[in-house]
């Protein structure tokens, strides 16, 4: 008993017929396809160390100029965009899990728990995100990726949560819950097959605008000095090791900038269509 | 009103909603517009006062005359001042119709102001003697009041209120009682005639339901697919439908005597104005199909002072 | 109303509380020691470090330490900064002004431009102006803040020279200066941090005001102000944006943590003394204690900024007074 296109191919297709989704589709695409493919085409920037070109403008050798240690900003921007795609899309996809379940179980059972859930929940959306990761991050030496992927994908739930628990509200009392359970379905089955399909529009469009939201902060926080350290750099990472030549080699720091404000655009464009596509009021 | 022509555009051409209706409103008498959702009703009572909303657009040959003066020649000052002070409009679901934000008084008041300047107290104490008059218990505490604190009733009296606030002569009523309990319909209904006869207005009455207009209008105009294709003093219509849209409308009202049948629905569905078939526009769900009906039929007589659109017309009838 | 506003104002506290719960636990669940840092300058002995521990509490029980935490933080007292050595409530006290200074001003620039753009959109919809806006503010609200002060920074004041690079005073000017001279002083170091957040929350507002708007002037209640006769521009501006400031005021609750984030790092780019620098600064040196306090003030902010924005809302909206 879904109220809207559902399938994924049908979404998509919703989403290229608007404008703004395509031109975010296909930016998206660019900027995947430029990170998925960058180790075979363009060379590891490990592997240059070349002082006479350092900090060069853009030129026909090195279409997006070089950094302050020679290293091509190109090859930099590229692989940058692994890491920073990675992490968002592992975040991501933790806190939409958390959130999803946290909100399931809470609207569907209600009671207590529920309210003490939603109280915690509160709280921690009072607590800025930004502020909970610097709290869990600060006192790290040199963090490990996996644990950095999962600090940031923990303290990313909590929207998600009040999302898919006001869908549960709103589908509790339906008559199709109602027959499930007088067929004897059981919570989870409940749950699962019944409960979270409905969900599943509104979910994806946080997802979605949640990696915009995930690159933005993980730029952020290497900007701080507590991302993913070199020479494993992310987009954010680069702009913090270009601060010092910003005005003798500015574009080591624009195009990461660029490429995050692109990519993020991108995500908000799609996300915005899908949530166009999914409205009822279309 | 006189060949109203109104279009909007869709898939990139302009497709008449409203094509070429025609009427008079005489004063101190009610008129009935009756249709099924869709043929154009309430767009062309929308028009009368040039409100219909954009991409929508009156088209160049239609002739709107209100008090002798041509609505369509006006300027947007000009038709703002008739909006309201030639004709008052009372719409469908009056919990929608009313800005949830402000109090009772403000909006009957807005509507005095709009066109009289008169002070603001002065507004209250008119917007209070307008309450009692639609027949609000209590006036005085009840422009202190919001839309949400009011009954469904009470807030259609409250509409009707809004719509005389400029002492208008006409009174356009959209589907006045569709959201309303069958209770209360009657109730609205009573208090548009006895507004009708005691100020000397006359009533627009726009439905869907052949039963309100029974006792309450004087002549009806029934639309099908953008045009009207009968009209008649009520009584005539009544005792002798004549056309097959008519004729099955009528039809298909259970009764509550006589033995159980099953209900008579008109065969098929109403079109879309994207989807008006050439000639006559009902022929598709016609029971009787007129050989000439792929012309479109003009408005022919019935009997005296009774015209449908619909070949039928010319034959002779038994 | 009142008793709605005072049941929602001990919502707010109760939030509040958990909230504090929250910070304690997260302080006490992340790794790394506070005091690790501080063998980087000089030497300390284990005997030091000990005295360190009793003194900062950290040796005590949990449930302890989030009594004292707790008992203390209701005092006013946020514990000691480490890097400052001074009371962190003090430090916080001295920078708070300058941050509600750039709030205000973004604020202010929200709810004026904003709001007005917003809703000269929504009239204007689909027109070229409204694209081309729409899409300055789909890419404003993309831009990494920081990327965008460092290249607003270096633009206007290394490159062009006409602001100064950081700030909230020119050190050169007396601080008998006439107060005329004071006041542009102030609002040239304001200019560039109050813009660059601006951005941001301005693209955000606007696009929000222009959604509601064009719901709300769809809806049937403007059709009937119309029929009264009046002119369009009371009917957009009387009936329809008192209808479409809802969302709006609840943007509000939602926007000042976004707000406070974007801070952190325009006021550390910018130099402006306030509790981003503070923050960021609390990061650099691993000053948890600073670190917290920072935390938990942001976060009676953002709470009381939610119950403003309720109370405004109910202002607003009849409706849920009388619920």
């Amino acid at each position: 008993m879904t109220e809207s296109p559902r399938h994924g191919t049908s979404l998509l297709a919703a989403v290229w017929r608007r404008a703004p989704g395509r031109a975010g589709l296909i930016a998206l695409a660019v900027v995947v396809a430029a990170a998925v493919a960058s180790p075979a085409f363009l060379p590891s920037p490990i592997e240059q160390p070349d002082i006479e070109h350092a900090s060069q403008p853009p030129s026909a050798a090195h279409p997006l100029g070089t950094d302050q240690l020679s290293r091509d900003v190109l090859s930099r921007v590229a692989n940058g965009g692994r890491v920073s795609l990675a992490v968002a899309a592992i975040a991501v996809t933790l806190s939409i899990t958390i959130g999803a379940l946290v909100g399931l179980g809470a609207g569907y059972w209600g009671g207590a728990a529920d309210a003490v859930a939603m109280r915690i929940v509160d709280a921690a959306l009072a607590i800025p995100r930004l502020f909970l990761l610097l709290l869990l991050l600060a006192m790290w030496e040199a963090i490990p990726p996996a644990a950095f992927v999962l600090v940031v994908g923990v303290t990313g739930w909590f929207g998600t949560s009040r999302l898919v628990r006001a869908e549960v509200l709103r589908l509790r009392e339906s008559d199709y819950v109602a027959a499930a359970h007088g067929l004897g379905a059981r919570a989870g089955r409940v749950m699962f097959r019944h409960l979270l399909p409905n969900a599943l529009g509104p979910l994806l469009v946080a997802a979605t605008l949640g990696v915009g939201e995930v690159i933005l902060l993980e730029a952020g926080l290497s900007f701080l000095g507590l991302g993913l350290r070199p020479p494993r750099p992310s987009w954010g990472g680069m702009i913090f090791e270009g601060r010092a030549t910003l005005v003798t080699a500015p574009w080591a720091t624009m195009f990461p900038a660029i490429a995050i404000t692109v990519t993020v655009l991108a995500v908000n464009l799609i996300g915005d269509a899908l949530r166009d596509a999914l409205d009822p009021h279309r | 009103m006189r060949d109203l022509r109104v279009t909007f555009p869709a898939q990139g051409v302009r497709i008449p909603v409203v094509d070429g209706v025609s009427f008079d409103l005489v004063r101190g008498q009610t008129m009935a517009l009756v249709g099924e959702s869709g043929c154009g009703k309430s767009v062309t009572a929308l028009a009368l006062v040039r409100l219909v909303p954009p991409p929508g657009r009156i088209e160049a040959g239609s002739a709107i005359r209100l008090r002798d003066r041509d609505v369509l020649a006006m300027s947007e000052r000009e038709v703002r001042g008739i909006r309201g002070r030639v004709c008052g409009f009372v719409f469908q679901d009056p919990m929608t119709s009313l800005n949830p934000v402000f109090t009772v008084g403000d909006q009957i008041s807005e509507g005095i102001r709009a066109h009289f300047d008169v002070p603001r107290r002065d507004a209250m104490a008119r917007a209070e003697q307008l309450l009692t008059e639609v027949g609000v218990g209590d006036a005085a505490a009840r422009l202190r009041a919001y839309p949400h604190q009011l009954s469904g009733g009470m807030r259609q009296r409250v509409m009707i209120a809004i719509a005389l606030s400029a002492e208008p002569d006409v009174l356009i009523a959209d589907e006045p009682t569709t959201a309303l309990d069958v209770t209360v319909q009657a109730q609205i209904l009573e208090v548009l005639d006895h507004l009708r006869a005691s100020r000397g207005m006359s009533v627009l009455l726009i439905t869907h339901d052949l039963g309100i207009v029974a006792g309450r209008a004087d002549r009806v105009a029934v639309m099908y697919a953008g045009q009207i294709v009968e009209e008649a003093p009520t009584a005539e219509l009544f005792a002798r439908p004549s056309h097959p849209y008519t004729q099955g409308l009528f039809a298909s009202v259970p009764r509550l005597s006589g033995p159980i049948q099953r209900l008579n629905p008109i065969r098929g569905s109403v079109p879309p104005p994207t989807a008006w078939p050439s000639g006559c526009r009902f022929r598709p769900r016609c029971p009787i199909v007129h050989p000439k009906s792929e012309q479109m039929p003009p408005l022919l007589d019935v009997a005296a002072d009774h015209q449908m659109r619909c070949w039928l017309a010319g034959d002779s009838r038994p | 109303m009142s008793r709605w506003l005072i049941r929602r104002a001990g919502e707010a506290v109760l939030t509040l509380g958990v909230a504090v719960c929250l910070l304690f636990v997260l302080m006490r669940v992340a790794p790394g020691d506070p005091l690790s840092r501080l063998g980087d300058d000089r030497p300390v002995s284990p005997r030091e470090v000990a005295t360190l521990r009793a003194r900062y509490g950290i040796d005590q029980p949990m449930l302890t330490q989030f009594g004292q935490f707790a008992g203390a933080a209701v005092r006013g007292d946020l514990g000691t900064s480490i890097e400052y050595s001074r009371p962190v409530a003090r430090l916080i006290a001295e920078r708070l002004p300058a941050t509600l200074l750039l709030g205000a001003t973004v604020l202010l620039l929200n709810f004026t431009l904003g709001l007005w753009l917003g809703v000269r959109q929504a009239v204007r919809q689909g027109r070229l102006a409204d694209r081309a806006l729409e899409f300055v503010s789909l890419t404003a609200y993309a831009i990494p803040s920081f990327a965008l002060a460092l290249v607003l920074a270096w633009l206007f004041a290394t490159h062009w020279r006409v602001l100064p690079p950081g700030g909230m005073h020119d050190v050169l000017l007396s601080p008998n200066a006439r107060f005329a001279a004071r006041a542009t002083d102030l609002l040239r170091h304001l200019l560039l941090p109050a813009f660059t957040l601006s951005l941001v929350s301005v693209a955000a507002t606007m696009r929000y005001q222009r959604a509601a708007m064009i719901d709300a002037l769809a809806l049937p209640f403007v059709q009937t102000a119309r029929a009264k006769g009046i002119t369009e521009r009371r009917a957009v501006w009387h009936h329809a944006w008192r209808n479409a400031l809802f969302p709006v005021v609840t943007l509000f609750g939602l926007w000042l943590p976004i707000l406070v984030t974007g801070s952190v790092f325009v006021e550390q780019v910018f130099a402006w003394p306030g509790l981003g620098s503070l923050a960021a600064v609390a990061v650099a040196s691993r000053d948890y204690p600073l670190l917290m306090g920072t935390a938990l003030l942001v976060s009676t902010l953002v709470i009381a900024g939610g119950l403003l924005a309720d109370v405004l809302y109910a202002v607003l909206d009849p409706r849920v007074r009388h619920a």
